[in-house]
């Protein structure tokens, strides 16, 4: 009884990981089978050309942007936008590749924001005395030990990648040796992020509680209120945005790149053939975290604040929801999912501002009960049906064989739609 | 030693509504594999019952409201659960991941139409008069309506370990919990008894939040704020069993309510999760669990 139940139970297992089953064969697509030539798709080569030919276009496109359209605030809202598809990106490796749904990513990029709003609120005041919040709130006389290596950009720089890396890779081995995925790891991710603000909140003499380090009228040197400032911040954040973009795309098509999915999509016949899953996992998880905690640390100047509320649970999850609707599994669909959705987040809000949660929940059930690949699936479908129709309407001209009324015409009986 | 004691009173009854939530929880994620994010919007729904109740129908009889808010709030809650089963969630049962995001898309609607209809406000339920009082005991005073709340719980716990042995519907929910491809074989309706088990389960969040109600201020964050910990105790007690959960909602309710005693609350609910991680070390798969020889357990 145990035993027949332990079978079905593990072969359930798989079944729940057929969720996947579609995007496994949309990333077979892109590690270019040499046969993938004949059936009029684009042969190994051009496929590798056609990516790196899109990639600059993209590149040259996101530093046209802000001088072919609006005005200077604009620029710093796209710039924001771009950190959330950096988020995004790191997210789909996680989620989309790695099958591992982290609800947390608020966590990391937080990490990012908070190590470069240490930086930047130091950097207002002159150098070794303290943030003026500190002032405020605690009787130090002297700057924390925590906050004595903020004082140097480069230090919070490499904080802003590495801290996330290592509290990432700490969790990941903790809960990814024991086997502890799916659900679980959603939930105990989740909670990382919820514990982190409640941190936050708890510790104000540090991290001035609930406010947040605000007040950056200085960022690097420069005049927060300068137009060309917000330039400069989108421009940094299009830099960040291309680098994460090549990594990712590197990442995902090398081998580990393949390793990663196949452990998503079946765990123990990857351990069976002699890999480490756990390890393979904190890998792709401690990575979505850099990712998040660069984008924190070029979002901190443009938001102006960091501020617990921010990486609460609710942002967290809301970014799973970016890389739902642009189509996980792919990440051109994570960068448009992250920009759609807040494009649309803003316009909706600015106009009706109650009735943008009905329309991101409502956003949330459509897309993964009806269209689970999101845009980035329902435009691959569309474009294959266009290839397939394509290919049918080649096929009538060159083979009269293939109508109906030649089938009618030569067929053994039996008619054609009985 | 009145401190303690004090503090383990509020740990028990922390522990219980703990319990209730989890328990709805271990039932839908351990026969159906969803994680309803929703259902802390189920434990709001409940609360607003008896505020409903009071401000309308049954306005200046505030304990017959609150005692008639109890079955009440459970159908309301059974019936929003088994709606969202029935209209969302059984279209995707083999997509577990895409139901956790899908209730909490729900739960999203769900709290701004709260909001919508009962203003971002927190509201008060009027306690009734025969649970305004205290006992002391030993220098700890015992609330009348904290003691109502574990005293719901328990009924509510009685009723359910009775129908899960003794009626043939709690025979079927558990035949279908352990092995439902077996279960489906040996001709139970799974698809049916799915729709009881989300009823109840999501019912049971509805008790809980009258509970919530008598001891505190409501208002449209109200599940939110129980659900992650009721999602801790589901983890910590194991799936689908009774046992585990209440030996977890014991454990971690005690644990909240001493640790933040001692430390301050912030650092008692990461303490906890804490805790959390390093007994999942020890035991992946919760305190009580169904046995099996599978890899992925």
């Amino acid at each position: 009884m145990t035993d027949i139940s332990a079978e079905t139970r593990s072969a359930e297992g798989q079944l729940s990981d057929g969720a996947n089953a579609r995007l496994t064969t949309d990333a077979r697509d892109h590690t270019d089978t040499p046969t993938a030539g004949r059936t009029g798709r684009l042969p190994r080569l051009g496929r590798q050309w056609v990516l790196r030919l899109g990639f600059i276009v993209f590149g040259i496109a996101l530093f046209a942007w802000p001088h072919l359209h609006g005005t200077p605030t604009d620029a710093r809202q796209w710039a924001e936008w771009l950190c959330y598809a950096m988020v995004a990106i790191g997210l789909d490796i996680a989620w989309g590749y790695g099958g591992m749904l982290a609800l947390g990513q608020g966590l990391f990029f937080g990490l990012g924001a908070y190590a470069m709003g240490m930086y930047l609120s130091l950097e207002q005041v002159p150098r070794g005395s303290l943030p003026s919040f500190m002032a405020l709130y605690s009787d130090n006389t002297e700057l924390p030990l925590l906050w004595k290596p903020f004082q140097y950009f480069w230090f919070a720089a490499l904080a802003a990648v590495l801290v996330p890396i290592i509290v990432a890779t700490l969790f990941g081995m903790l809960v990814f040796r024991r086997r502890i995925r799916g659900p679980f790891f959603a939930l105990l991710t989740q909670a990382t992020a919820v514990i982190f603000t409640l941190v936050l909140i708890g510790n104000l003499k540090l991290t001035a509680g609930f406010n947040g380090l605000t007040g950056f009228s200085t960022i690097f040197g420069r005049n927060k209120y300068r137009p060309s400032t917000n330039l400069w911040l989108y421009e940094v954040a299009a830099t960040g945005l291309l680098v994460v973009l090549a990594v990712a795309l590197v990442v995902v098509r090398s081998r580990y790149g393949r390793l990663l999915q196949a452990t998503r999509d079946s765990e123990d016949r990857v351990r069976f053939l002699g890999y480490d899953p756990a390890v393979v996992k904190t890998v792709a998880f401690a990575l979505a975290a850099a990712m998040a905690g660069l984008a924190g640390a070029i979002a901190a100047p443009v938001f102006g604040i960091v501020s617990p509320g921010q990486f609460d649970f609710l942002p967290s999850i809301l970014m799973i929801c970016w890389v739902a609707v642009g189509g996980r599994g792919t990440l051109w669909g994570a960068v448009l999912g992250a920009l759609v959705v807040n494009w649309t987040r803003v316009t909706v809000s600015d106009a009706r501002p109650d009735d943008w949660q009905y329309i991101q929940g409502a956003l949330f059930v459509a897309v993964l009960v009806f269209a689970p690949g999101g845009i980035a699936g329902m435009l691959k479908s569309a474009g294959q049906r266009a290839i397939a129709l394509l290919h049918r309407q080649r096929d009538r001209s060159t083979l009269p064989l293939a109508t109906p009324e030649a089938a009618v015409a030569v067929g053994p009986g039996r008619k054609p739609g009985a | 030693m009145q401190t303690l004691l004090n503090n383990l009173y509020i740990g028990i009854t922390l522990a219980s509504i703990f319990l209730l939530v989890g328990l709805g929880l271990t039932f839908t994620f351990g026969q159906m594999g969803v994680i309803n994010l929703a259902h802390g919007e189920f434990i709001m729904a409940g609360a607003y019952v008896p505020y409903v109740l009071q401000t309308g129908l049954l306005k200046s009889h505030d304990s017959a409201a609150v005692l008639i808010a109890l079955p009440l709030a459970f159908v309301v809650a059974g019936l929003m659960g088994a709606v969202l089963e029935r209209v969302l969630l059984r279209r995707m049962y083999d997509r577990t991941l895409d139901t956790l995001l899908v209730t909490f898309g729900v739960s999203l609607i769900l709290q701004q139409l709260a909001k919508d209809l009962f203003s971002a406000n927190n509201k008060d339920v009027i306690t009734p008069t025969f649970l305004r009082g205290r006992w002391e005991l030993l220098g700890v005073s015992l609330t009348h309506t904290r003691l109502f709340v574990v005293v719901v719980v328990l009924v509510s716990m009685a009723a359910m370990w009775l129908f899960m042995g003794g009626t043939p519907a709690g025979r079927r929910m558990r035949a279908v919990m352990q092995n439902r491809d077996l279960a489906a074989v040996s001709g139970l309706p799974t698809s049916r008894v799915d729709a009881t088990t989300f009823f109840i389960g999501s019912g049971l969040a509805g008790v809980a939040g009258v509970s919530v109600a008598l001891i505190g201020p409501i208002g449209t964050g109200t599940g939110t704020a129980y659900i992650l910990s009721a999602f801790l105790v589901v983890i910590v007690g194991g799936l689908g069993k009774l046992r585990g959960a209440v030996a977890a909602a014991l454990i971690l309710g005690l644990l909240n309510s001493y640790v933040e005693y001692f430390t301050s609350s912030t650092i008692g609910k990461a303490m906890v999760f804490v805790f959390v991680i390093l007994f999942l070390q020890f035991r992946p798969n919760g305190l009580v669990s169904f046995r099996t020889r599978g890899l992925t357990a």
